[in-house]
């Protein structure tokens, strides 16, 4: 398990890597901290000719409050989030988040850009992130856009860059007070890849809610307006509401055709319902099961 | 005198607690958990090459053709290079034993994923690599068996086409079954483990030089057995042994994946007499996970007859293990089977038996020794059906063990099986850890149910493992290696310090520290002043090496035999020193103690080495240095065994399961060090955790593994292993030095059994049984949801 050849550049600023990511030949691989790009690149899954490092570029590393967003550099680690590092406006959901990703070697070096890039089904910041209603910030050589979350994630390990194209920042609206947010994750043992997640972040008061179920081996599903889930209505009562059978129908809907599977992420979504509903906790959880 | 050293220097403990039974933290651990052991990763040879291989990435294949691109010609080898070596053949001398021929290089069909097809050689690994990424296979697939009850029917594809079917050996024994079958209770059980990779932190792995002074072929190899890594590749390479020398540095774990000859040394060792250079290679968690470490597969169709009261009348049960593609060196394919028959009864005592096995030839690795062998199988087939016998009868479990276990007074004790039980008490050790989990507490608190919604559940098991079994034993199995004495050498320093040699090897037992605990029991000398040579046939007496749970009991036992000896003939030079009568003289703490003085022995040795002028003159002119053998007065093995409790709670929804409490009472005999029996048990408990729960490989219908990394391969960590209650028996074995039992395995052979049936006795109300380890979250709600609809079809009926 060594890696085929390739070459490796640390650029110093933006202008330079979009530069070279625009003009270099041959497969070009973005490595910020390597955590997945790492292992895939020694067991020869990629073999790309060139390894971009974008850890030296500090735009990257910055974290700011733009209004009620926070934008998070695509470099900003899993444990500068946990560790409270980085500025919140989601009452201590984000930090609570990155305390339950992998291991903690894990999230000294793992990034949320490179996460959000990668796209694994079963990545924290994949699911929660779009039921935050988070946004990307994209750059090229040729300009900069923003794209929805949900849109930026095509599919499993899949995501819409174009060519030259990267990420440079999320940008992660507030968590007003009055919005209730759960977020549940199954794995077979701490530490591991998740086998369900749950994400819910509901309004009761204006009756909106977004649901979004993860690590179902494609890009996360989204119920964007999900009074369905709670008998066609979203309430103070959501909680008592929520309607497990919707939500297996859901499943269904979406091809997910093992019993045991819909079952577990089921009771993962209720779980993450039940915990919208109560008070935020004052301490960090790690994920619900062992 | 002044080059006198005081006998108390060293690990600071005093004297007195050094000896047997003294809780003596490791002199080993100093360097291992500093990072400063010495691997064979770490050897650093000038001229030093890597090697890759290519594997078969197909689990049945004719080959046709290996393309070698022509720049790579004089760096890749191939079985077509290899016509001087002989394939590795693994005999067993049981009646109708099929036999395979492992090619170390495959030469016309390939029989499992990853096995050997070329050497590729480059200064790197990664350049190594690069070569073998170029070379071209043409293989043509042929169907694959990877199923052990599918390979055993008729028309099966065949593993090895001259045997006509996949079945190494069969065996049946019967001991008066029909007087059981008009018991009141019969209960049948299909029940399986699945197949596992044990996992080392080192993998294995090989550096071999030639020693152009010595004339010698160096193999620095991780092994528990260096002595039979050199007889399998003395008869595979066809040269003597004294051109072979086997090192064995710091081990990283062994378990028995290092009590192995894999063909991947065989090789390394041919390629170094080919290119005259030093050649490596190091195993990949990849080669080690898809290629080599397969272990604990078995499926049993058991039947259990009881009377009402529990009393059990007769076992009836059909075994089967898959053996994989070939028979592993020295162990064999048919070790675990064969052993499935004779040691099922476990710790009971019933009347009628009958045992019928299989092993089985599949598309697979082959099968190799792990922890616990087949012990961990036979005890979680046998005490989930021991739970069966006490649902079918309305009794505590504990009820059911408690009226078959064997019992004191029948010590020493011949099973139906002729297993000789040297001593024990198992139904105190039951009684202990029942009173340590609290049964009635759990029943209480099982009424009241759990505020979360998870169930809970206490489950039982209890082993008793035989170790240290000798000659007469292994010679019956007609197996390449059957272990005889044991030898230790003993050598004073001329300074006073002890050197001790073995031929078994240390990769985690604490030997270095135990054996010197079992010197200074005998000669006084400070554990800090004694040091341990092994792991290295040129500096060693011959020894089959470190399994079975044997080292303390054989290799201490021959360092007894030599410091004793030793103890003998410094007392006689004392004694000359004292002007004393040696009958008159006394060993005492590291010193000769004559009727008006005494003398050290380190100025014992100095006389000896340095002043000889000063000895008596008919002085034994062996001097200071001995090699002594040893053997147990019955060599049938000591048995060590241990009642498990654990108390667990599931989320049926998830199938999460949570060890709340893991309760051990264990009997080990005289214990030289508690506190490294402790680790053995933690380490064996964390192992059994991973067959309970987390660890399985499972295939494609092509026979292709499905995990290759530990993203798919799990193993519990440290979250998942809970800190277990450990509470120590000692009732000595009569046949050993100082009572001592062999421990070794024994964590990792009751934790699948107690886990499943804490699980059952959760699940129960709702209607499930797990009977398949592990005992995964999938399996679980799996189980759970068909309940659910089972009983939702009734009410609907």
């Amino acid at each position: 398990m060594k890696p085929a050849p390739f070459a490796y550049e640390r650029p110093a600023d933006l202008a330079t890597l979009l530069d070279r990511l625009a003009g270099a030949e041959g497969q070009v691989k973005l490595m910020a901290g390597g955590q997945s790009l790492g292992p895939m690149l020694n067991l020869r899954l990629v073999e790309p000719d060139l390894v971009l490092d974008i850890t030296g570029i500090p735009e990257l590393r910055r974290a700011a409050v733009e209004g009620d967003t926070l934008v998070l550099g695509a470099c900003v680690t899993h444990a500068d989030i946990e560790d409270g590092r980085v500025p919140d406006l989601t009452g201590g959901a984000l930090a609570r988040v990155a305390a339950a990703i992998a291991y903690r070697p894990v999230r000294n070096r793992g990034t949320i850009g490179g996460s959000l890039v990668h796209a694994d089904p079963a990545a924290d910041w994949v699911t929660s992130l779009i039921a935050l209603g988070a946004e990307v910030e994209l750059a090229a050589a040729s300009g900069r856009r923003r794209l929805p979350l949900d849109a930026f994630v095509t599919g499993a390990l899949d995501v819409a860059l174009a060519p030259g194209e990267m990420l440079v920042a999320a940008r992660i609206p507030a968590l007003t007070p009055g919005t209730a947010w759960g977020y549940v994750k199954h794995c077979a043992k701490i530490g591991e890849f998740a086998h369900a997640i749950g994400a819910v972040r509901i309004e009761p008061e204006t009756g909106r809610g977004r649901v979004v179920i993860g690590a179902i081996e494609r890009a996360p599903l989204v119920v964007a307006e999900a009074g369905r889930l709670f008998g066609g209505r979203i309430g103070p009562d959501f909680a008592e509401r929520f309607d497990p059978r919707a939500a297996d129908g859901v499943l269904r809907e979406a091809g997910m055709t093992d019993a045991v599977d819909r079952h577990v992420h089921v009771t993962i979504l209720a779980r993450a319902v039940a915990q919208a509903a109560r008070p935020a906790p004052s301490t960090r959880p790690v994920s619900e099961a062992a | 005198m002044s080059d006198a050293i005081p006998l108390t220097e060293g690990v600071g403990a005093p004297l007195l607690i050094q000896g047997v039974g003294a809780r003596l933290p490791r002199k080993e651990d100093d360097r291992l958990m500093r990072g400063r052991g010495q691997y064979v990763g770490d050897l650093r040879l000038s001229g030093m090459q890597d090697v890759a291989f290519v594997r078969s990435p197909l689990a049945h294949a004719r080959i046709r053709a290996i393309h070698v691109p022509e720049a790579f010609r004089d760096r890749v080898f191939t079985a077509a290079d290899l016509t001087d070596v002989q394939p590795i053949r693994a005999v067993s001398g049981l009646p109708g034993f099929k036999v395979s021929e492992q090619p170390v290089l495959a030469r016309d069909k390939v029989r499992q994923v990853g096995e050997l097809l070329a050497i590729c050689l480059a200064p790197t690994r990664a350049e190594a690599e690069d070569i073998a990424a170029a070379i071209v296979l043409d293989l043509e697939e042929l169907p694959a068996v990877h199923e052990m009850l599918a390979a055993r029917e008729p028309g099966a594809p065949l593993v090895h086409e001259h045997w006509g079917d996949n079945v190494f050996l069969e065996t049946l024994v019967d001991v008066n079954l029909s007087a059981a079958l008009d018991a009141p209770i019969k209960v049948s059980r299909t029940i399986s483990t699945g197949r596992q990779c044990m996992a080392p932190i080192e993998g294995r792995g090989t550096v071999v030089h030639l020693d152009h002074r010595m004339d010698q072929l160096v193999v620095h190899t991780a092994s528990q057995m260096p002595h039979i890594v050199r007889n399998g590749l003395s008869e595979c390479l066809g040269i003597e042994q004294g051109r072979l020398r086997i090192v064995s540095p710091d081990v990283g774990g062994g378990f028995g994946y290092k009590a192995i000859l894999l063909a991947e040394d065989v090789c390394l060792a041919w390629l170094a007499l080919r290119v005259g250079h030093p050649v490596r290679w190091l195993e990949d968690r990849r080669e080690h996970l898809t290629a080599n470490a397969n272990c604990r597969e078995h499926h049993y169709r058991i039947t259990a007859y009881a009377e009402r009261d529990g009393r059990l009348r007769g076992i009836d049960c059909e075994a089967t293990v898959d053996s994989g593609a070939y028979s592993a060196y020295p162990f064999s394919a048919c070790l675990e089977a064969a052993q499935v028959a004779s040691i099922l009864p476990g710790p009971y005592d019933f009347p009628a038996y009958r045992c019928r096995t299989w092993s089985v030839a599949t598309n697979k690795c082959p099968i190799l020794p792990y922890r616990g062998v087949a012990r961990t199988g036979v005890c979680f087939a046998m005490e989930l059906i021991l739970d069966a016998v006490a649902t079918e009868a309305g009794l505590e479990p504990w009820v059911v063990r408690e009226k078959n276990l064997v019992r004191p007074e029948q010590m020493p004790f011949d099973n139906i099986t002729k297993k000789h039980f040297d001593s024990g008490d198992y139904p105190q050790a039951l009684a202990r850890v029942l009173k340590a989990i609290d049964v009635e507490a759990v029943r209480a608190r099982q009424r009241a149910g759990e505020a979360d919604g998870r169930r809970i559940g206490l489950g039982l098991s209890i082993y008793c493992e035989q170790a240290a079994h000798g000659t007469s034993v292994y010679s019956g199995w007609g197996i390449p290696m059957v272990p005889g004495h044991e030898q230790a050498g003993a050598r004073l320093t001329p300074d006073g310090g002890l050197e001790l040699r073995i031929g078994a090897h240390s990769h985690g037992q604490g030997l270095e520290t135990t054996l010197a605990q079992v010197a200074h029991e005998i000669l006084g000398v400070p554990v800090a002043r004694t040091r341990l040579v092994h792991g290295d046939t040129a500096m060693t007496p011959y020894s089959t090496g470190s399994w079975g749970s044997r080292v303390m009991v054989m290799a201490g036992g021959a360092v007894a035999a030599a410091c004793r000896e030793l103890g003998e003939r410094a007392l006689r030079i004392g004694a000359h020193l004292l002007q004393a009568d040696p009958a008159a003289c006394r060993f005492e703490a590291g010193r000769v103690v004559g009727p008006s003085g005494d003398v050290t022995l380190a100025q014992i040795a100095h006389t000896w080495y340095r002043r000889p002028q000063d000895l008596a003159l008919d002085v034994d002119p062996g001097g200071l240095e001995v090699t002594a053998g040893y053997k147990p007065q019955r060599d049938s093995g000591t048995f060590s065994y241990a009642a498990h409790a654990a108390l667990v709670a599931v989320d049926p929804d998830l199938g999460a399961v949570e060890i709340l409490d893991y309760c051990i009472v264990e009997d080990g005999g005289t214990l030289v060090n508690p506190l490294v029996v402790d680790g053995q048990i933690y380490g064996g408990l964390a192992q059994g955790i991973g067959t309970a729960l987390y660890e399985e490989v499972r295939f494609d219908a092509r026979g292709q593994p499905l995990a290759s990394t530990f993203a798919d391969y799990l193993l519990p960590g440290p979250a998942e292993v809970p800190e277990p209650r450990i509470d120590h028996m000692a009732t000595p074995s009569p046949y050993t030095q100082f009572g001592v039992k062999g421990i070794g395995e024994g964590g990792a052979i009751a934790p699948p059994a107690a886990l499943a049936n804490a699980i059952n006795d959760a699940l129960r109300p709702l209607g499930v049984a797990m009977l398949h380890a592990p005992v995964s979250q999938h399996r679980i709600v799996e189980a759970v949801l068909a309940a659910r609809e089972a009983v939702t079809a009734r009410e609907a009926a």
